[in-house]
């Protein structure tokens, strides 16, 4: 990432890092993807005390799942207790269990609305005793985010915001948000096996925005018994179409 | 009548049950046999009597119901009563073993409407609380315990002047005199208080003892008695008053501060630690504003109390200023001195605190954590557990979706093979899913010994995957050969990612 040449440029560039997020640079501590292709593009892994947003590539419930599931996997690897603020009852432990995040290391808070989940969030990072805070959360200001991102940031407690879709279709990572890093993650059809059944799941995973970083997409395969992803060893069933037009706009926005 | 009552109490919360037509009683040991300590109504009616022998009891009422004395238990009742009625009607109330208790009204009886109401009201509340009582008020102790318990009344006033007349047709027995005195008293053919009282003292001390003469006195009011007042446990409290009535949220917040602070170091004194605390504010008009915090352990962290009773700050409205703030801790429990743990333990320790915060937030109930309970259903094999609760892991076997649908949903338009074969279409939500991949059938049965209706109930679970990469939960009732096993429909249960 670093770079020592003493264009202008990549000091101005290194200026405004600086300017953005003080915790950004180097030093901060990173939680690592441990797939070499995504941590590369990530300088390291995700940063640890920052807000970081996820929500399913479409309104489907597979995507959603996909989504939910992805979180699950980062929050197994986080150290610590994790708090996960939900508004809907559907969320179902075993399979966070199954994620590698036992039902001990796991707390929940139910909340009735979005106001609510972001108090509770905001609660949970300031603390500074957990891990990681997970929020399933619909709608949220602009200002209510860098609250968050500067909870997060003080207290080293990693924020996940958990976007699920609304019922009106709108898209969650439509409108711009102080979070560190935003994903998108989708279903894509895992591999072929030789036998009936039915193997690893596999998701696009999109990064739609970094601070201080360029956006990437990969295809990798779902969260296995500790909550990391990899890379698949070969080409998936049928090819993904390669990323859609609509979706470049909304990362140059 | 106490210890009778008691079982009978004892079975409305729940416990062992003695049905109320069958004759109740409570035996003891006496030397080498077993006799009645205490008899029911019904069973007195058939002829039992306190100190028959158990065996001529069962010989006499077949189908007795009987039950060990629990003497300690009854004194724990006795007990309870006692605190509760110095907490509402007196501050001098003690216990008279084995089934008494004294009330010290003097001074307090006109707050509630004179002796007479204050003594139906008391006898209102023992019935609710399911015990019979008899009471007596008397210028003298001993004249109240003999009226109380050998006088015809249920509500006996007796007032000072009249106690001779009034004890003097009750028993000697009445004077709460030893069994040895008693018994004198029956072969000097002496059958009454009255009679008693009206011999010369001198030949009665020498033939009856000193004790006798001392309870005749105490009876008539000639001398005084003193009972030891049970004085009912306060909850630790903190209180400041002001000078000045206080208004702004910032005075109120460094009360709080202070307030915590004394309370922390009153109950680190007691060796406990709050559960549920109580902040009150007395505001100059006379007006109470209250907030109630409760705790999901034991502590005595005054920085803890404190930011949690500033979360409810906005909660107090100070009017026109609040002149006294009082903090008590209204539930506690012991709370040993803690060494400060090991590094790594620290988080741990502190997870109660921001369990705290949070359910003060949202509600107690909405901060949990999930536990496995034994169910092969799987909407049964998970269950909420207190925030700080051990959990139990779920068996591994078989994946679960990240997402569990609250209602199993049906599909249509399935098209599957009979009787194990994953489906190959179905639609859901209005969308259509073409299936690629599956896995199954997981079979789960029904919990018969829950619901009667699932004795044959079978569901077999499939994962399937469909052309775009999403994996959906199937299950298909019946188990596709025998239909009382189910009508074959198929529904989703959940989503995995």
């Amino acid at each position: 990432m670093q770079s020592h040449s003493v264009h202008p440029l990549e000091t101005l560039r290194a200026q405004i890092r600086a300017i953005e997020a003080s915790g950004l640079t180097g030093a901060a501590e990173r939680l690592p993807f441990e797939v070499q292709a995504v941590d590369g593009k990530l300088g390291g892994g995700l940063v640890v005390a920052a807000l970081h947003e996820i929500t399913g590539a479409t309104s489907s419930p597979g995507d959603d799942a996909a989504a939910s599931l992805f979180t699950g996997g980062i929050a197994a690897r986080l150290k610590g207790m994790v708090l996960w603020v939900i508004q809907r009852r559907d969320l179902f432990a075993p399979a966070l269990d199954q994620a590698g995040l036992p039902p001990s290391r796991l707390l929940y808070a139910e909340c009735g609305n979005d106001d609510e989940v972001l108090a509770v969030i905001e609660e949970g990072l300031r603390h500074g005793s957990l891990g990681g805070v997970v929020g399933e959360v619909g709608r949220f200001t602009m200002a209510a985010g860098r609250r968050l991102q500067l909870a997060a940031e003080t207290s080293g407690t990693m924020a996940l915001l958990l976007r699920r879709w609304r019922k009106n279709g709108a898209d969650p990572l439509a409108l711009p948000s102080s979070a560190v890093t935003r994903w998108r993650i989708g279903c894509a059809p895992s591999r072929a096996l030789p036998v009936s059944g039915i193997g690893r799941s596999r998701w696009t995973v999109e990064l739609v925005r970094q601070r201080s970083g360029r956006p990437a997409e990969w295809i990798l395969e779902g969260v296995d018994e500790a909550g990391r992803l990899a890379l698949p060893a070969d080409a998936p069933d049928r090819a993904v179409p390669a990323a859609r037009p609509d979706r470049q706009i909304r990362t140059a926005a | 009548m106490l210890p009778i009552e008691r079982f009978r109490r004892l079975d409305r919360t729940g416990r062992s049950e003695p049905p109320p037509d069958r004759p109740l009683v409570t035996t003891e040991r006496q030397g080498q046999r077993m006799v009645l300590a205490a008899v029911c109504p019904l069973a007195r009616t058939l002829g039992l009597h306190v100190g028959m022998p158990l065996t001529q009891a069962r010989a006499l009422v077949p189908g007795l119901d009987i039950r060990p004395a629990e003497p300690e238990a009854d004194k724990t009742v006795l007990m309870r009563l006692a605190l509760f009625a110095a907490r509402r009607w007196t501050p001098f109330a003690a216990v008279d073993e084995p089934d008494g208790l004294w009330f010290d009204i003097s001074g307090v009886a006109h707050l509630f409407g004179g002796e007479r109401r204050l003594c139906e009201r008391i006898l209102r509340t023992c019935r609710r609380a399911g015990f019979t009582a008899r009471i007596a008020v008397a210028g003298a102790t001993g004249a109240a315990h003999a009226l109380a318990r050998f006088g015809a009344e249920e509500i006996a006033l007796c007032p000072n002047e009249k106690a001779v007349e009034r004890i003097a047709a009750l028993p000697p027995q009445a004077l709460r005199i030893d069994q040895e005195a008693a018994n004198a008293c029956r072969r000097f053919g002496i059958d009454s208080i009255g009679e008693l009282a009206a011999m010369p003292r001198e030949p009665l001390a020498r033939r009856f003892g000193k004790g006798l003469l001392t309870r005749l006195d105490q009876a008539v009011g000639r001398t005084a008695e003193t009972f030891d007042p049970i004085v009912p446990r306060e909850a630790p409290a903190a209180a400041l008053c002001f000078l000045e009535p206080i208004l702004s949220a910032e005075a109120i917040e460094q009360v709080i501060g202070d307030l915590a602070a004394m309370l922390a170091r009153t109950l680190e004194q007691q060796g406990l630690g709050a559960r549920q605390v109580k902040l009150t504010c007395n505001r100059v008009d006379g007006d109470e504003q209250r907030i109630v915090i409760g705790l999901v352990s034991a502590t005595r962290d005054a920085t803890h109390l404190a930011s949690l009773l500033r979360m409810k700050i906005e909660q107090i409205e100070p009017g026109f200023g609040i002149e006294a703030m009082r903090l008590s801790a209204i539930r506690s429990e012991p709370l040993s001195a803690r060494q400060a743990a090991s590094l790594e333990e620290v988080s741990e320790a502190e997870l109660p605190s921001l369990v705290d915060r949070i359910a003060n937030r949202i509600g107690v109930h909405r901060v949990f954590q999930m536990s496995s309970v034994e169910s092969d259903v799987p909407e049964r094999s998970i269950h909420r557990v207190s925030p700080l609760a051990q959990t139990v892991d779920w068996p591994r076997e078989w994946r679960r979706p990240v997402r569990l649908l609250a209602r199993p949903e049906q599909v249509d338009r399935v098209i599957a093979a009979l009787p194990d074969q994953p489906p190959l279409r179905f639609s859901w939500r209005g969308e259509t899913h073409r299936i690629r991949k599956a896995d199954g059938p997981e079979r789960i049965y029904g919990e018969w010994w829950k619901h009667s209706n699932e004795a044959d109930a079978v569901r077999d679970y499939f994962q399937v995957e469909d052309e775009s990469g999403a994996r959906f939960w199937l299950f298909r009732r019946g188990d596709g050969e025998d239909p009382r096993t189910g009508d074959l429909s198929w529904y989703i249960h959940g989503v995995f990612g």
